[in-house]
């Protein structure tokens, strides 16, 4: 058994490893619908979904379910291939792109096979997510096509047009990043940010580590953010589905799950941009203090322990009784966890990285909600000339000086 | 048959049953599809020759910017079923000659060489890619300045193009 699971642990692992990410991933999305309609709704000083179960948090099981059980209308003359294909590329290209995201820093060995926190570590991950972006268009463009409806057309037409014109922004942008790490690796690009006595002043967002003293990469950031959401079809840039001209864009045509993968995938590619952005500019896993300030370490549970005792108290007062019963069960976890992290230093240690890591791309996906809640929709002409006339010189404006500032530190 | 051999063939058997129905589709949209399939393929073998660089680009510009390109244009004329017509005059008696010598040439090369094809040489300097851009930068240089020349040159008389009919 031993022998057989040396031999083929690269196999048997990396499934392993694929099953889990995959089930946290769509959990994730699922209440990452529930957390934007939560937010929009308090913006707008409403109260959001709250019928389905305690603060309305079985809603995403509610949606499941309506998804998998509604009709499924195929639209006549459409056309078959590209019709079915459309969704299943763009759900499996979005899911695709969360392979080589490392989560933390650790690495560990089982069976003999080296592996770390994340699926698989290339030595050219970045390019692989840009090659994965680069396809995305295909089934925004193909459902488009494919549905035998003017709206959808529209909407397809437009959003090729627009993830074209960003992607090469988008790419851009990172140069700068790519420049400072010399490596295409994105270990090997947060690493180069770490710095021992500055903590967050070594991101390069501030950019006080090794080459560029202080030249920060603020301009590659504000590009590399724009661009990356315009290329996920988000608002202010969501013109693709833009609801008061096309009804819901490229996707109008679909019902029921293969809407749903639509829908799963534009959440999916909001995560791997939020960790993309943690990655390249807020130093990925590391924690924003200096390393010997080690009470920082007992933030965690500093987090999880007020967070859970004020959902229990929450709970306790909940008008319904199942309510009454959930909550506060919810929240004798989260103070179970934190309560946890105090006791074992080892457990602590080892969770900081990803700690600092999800922290870091939760504050991103809370900023994507947080823009849907305030920002208007840009008018088409303005999006097209935006992307091209400025976003685009701006970051080969950044190409350039940055590469003039390691030239000058060199010499 | 190692997994590496195995592989081969499946993104070998891919690409070139892509570029036979890239041949044979008649909704344009479906030839471009069945590009993209072989674009992608060869990416695949690319990297089974331990070129990962190479192939991260070969998606990335052939599979996704080009070919983007493609399907937005059809898509933008709203290009139909194509309509199947007899060969030309042209494609009987030169095209269908010069394929058939293409493959005899080729089948000879193979049954020559007795059974073991050598794999292609890979010198190792596609793997790294500070390496290649080393190469392509100091060794490469003109060639390589004199491709972006061209590229500049085929834009301008895009732009020239395009701006003649106002």
């Amino acid at each position: 058994m031993s022998a057989f699971l040396t031999q083929y642990a690269f196999l048997i692992i990396p499934i392993i490893k694929i099953a889990i990410l995959v089930f946290i991933v769509l959990t994730v999305d699922a209440y990452l619908t529930w957390i934007e309609r939560k937010v929009i709704a308090h913006i707008q000083a409403r109260w959001g979904p709250h019928r389905v179960g305690p603060h309305g948090l079985l809603q995403p099981l509610a949606d499941g379910v309506k998804f998998i059980f509604k009709e499924d209308p195929i639209p006549a003359h459409v056309d078959k291939v590209a019709y079915f294909l459309a969704p299943f590329i763009t759900l499996m290209l979005a899911l695709t792109s969360l392979a080589v995201i490392p989560f933390g820093p650790q690495q560990f060995t089982v069976f003999g096979y080296r592996t770390g926190i994340g699926i698989a570590e290339v030595n050219i991950s970045l390019l692989v997510l840009f090659a994965i972006t680069a396809l995305a268009v295909y089934g925004v463009a193909l459902a488009g096509w494919a549905s035998n409806s003017k709206y959808s057309l529209l909407g397809g037409l437009r959003s090729s047009a627009q993830m074209i014109s960003y992607e090469l922004a988008l790419t851009l942008s990172v140069v700068g990043v790519l420049l400072i790490a010399g490596s295409f690796s994105l270990r090997e690009i947060i690493v180069k940010q770490s710095s021992p006595h500055l903590g967050l002043l070594g991101w390069n967002i501030f950019g006080f580590s090794a080459e560029t003293v202080g030249f920060t990469q603020v301009i590659g950031f504000l590009c590399f953010y724009i661009a990356a959401i315009a290329e996920t079809n988000r608002v202010p840039f969501d013109l693709p589905e833009a609801e008061s001209e096309l009804v819901a864009g490229f996707h109008t045509e679909y019902a029921s799950m293969k809407f749903a993968m639509f829908f799963i995938a534009e959440y999916t590619s909001m995560i791997t941009i939020s960790c993309l952005a943690t990655i390249l500019f807020f130093g990925g896993w590391l924690s924003p203090f200096p390393a010997s300030w080690t009470f920082t370490h007992y933030l965690p549970s500093l987090i999880l322990i007020p967070l859970g005792l004020w959902v229990i108290f929450d709970g306790l007062r909940y008008e319904t009784v199942f309510g009454r019963i959930v909550l506060p069960g919810v929240g004798t976890a989260f103070t179970a966890i934190g309560a946890t992290l105090i006791v074992f230093p080892v457990v602590n240690e080892n969770i900081q990285g990803v700690f600092w890591f999800l922290a870091k791309v939760f504050t991103f996906l809370f900023i994507y909600v947080w823009m849907r809640g305030t920002l208007p929709r840009f008018r088409y002409d303005q999006l097209m000339s935006f992307g091209w006339k400025f976003l685009l010189p701006v970051s080969i404006a950044n190409v350039v000086l940055t590469s003039v500032v390691i030239l000058w530190r060199m010499h | 048959m190692s997994p590496a051999v195995a592989i081969f063939f499946v993104l070998a058997a891919l690409a070139v049953f892509g570029s036979i129905s890239l041949i044979i589709q008649r909704e344009p949209i479906h030839s471009a599809l069945s590009l993209i399939v072989v674009m992608v393929a060869l990416a695949g073998l690319y990297l089974l020759m331990g070129a990962e660089f190479v192939a991260a680009v070969q998606i990335i510009v052939y599979g996704g910017a080009i070919m983007v390109l493609f399907v937005f244009v059809i898509m933008l004329l709203n290009a139909g079923e194509e309509e199947r017509t007899n060969f030309s005059r042209l494609a009987t008696f030169a095209g269908i000659p010069l394929a058939l010598a293409v493959t005899g040439f080729i089948a000879a090369a193979i049954a020559r060489s007795s059974g073991a094809l050598p794999a292609a040489a890979t010198s190792g300097a596609l793997t790294d890619t500070k390496t290649l851009s080393t190469l392509l930068f100091s060794d490469f240089v003109y060639p390589f300045e004199l491709t972006s020349f061209l590229i500049l040159v085929a834009i301008l008389g895009a732009i020239v193009l395009a701006q003649r009919e106002n």
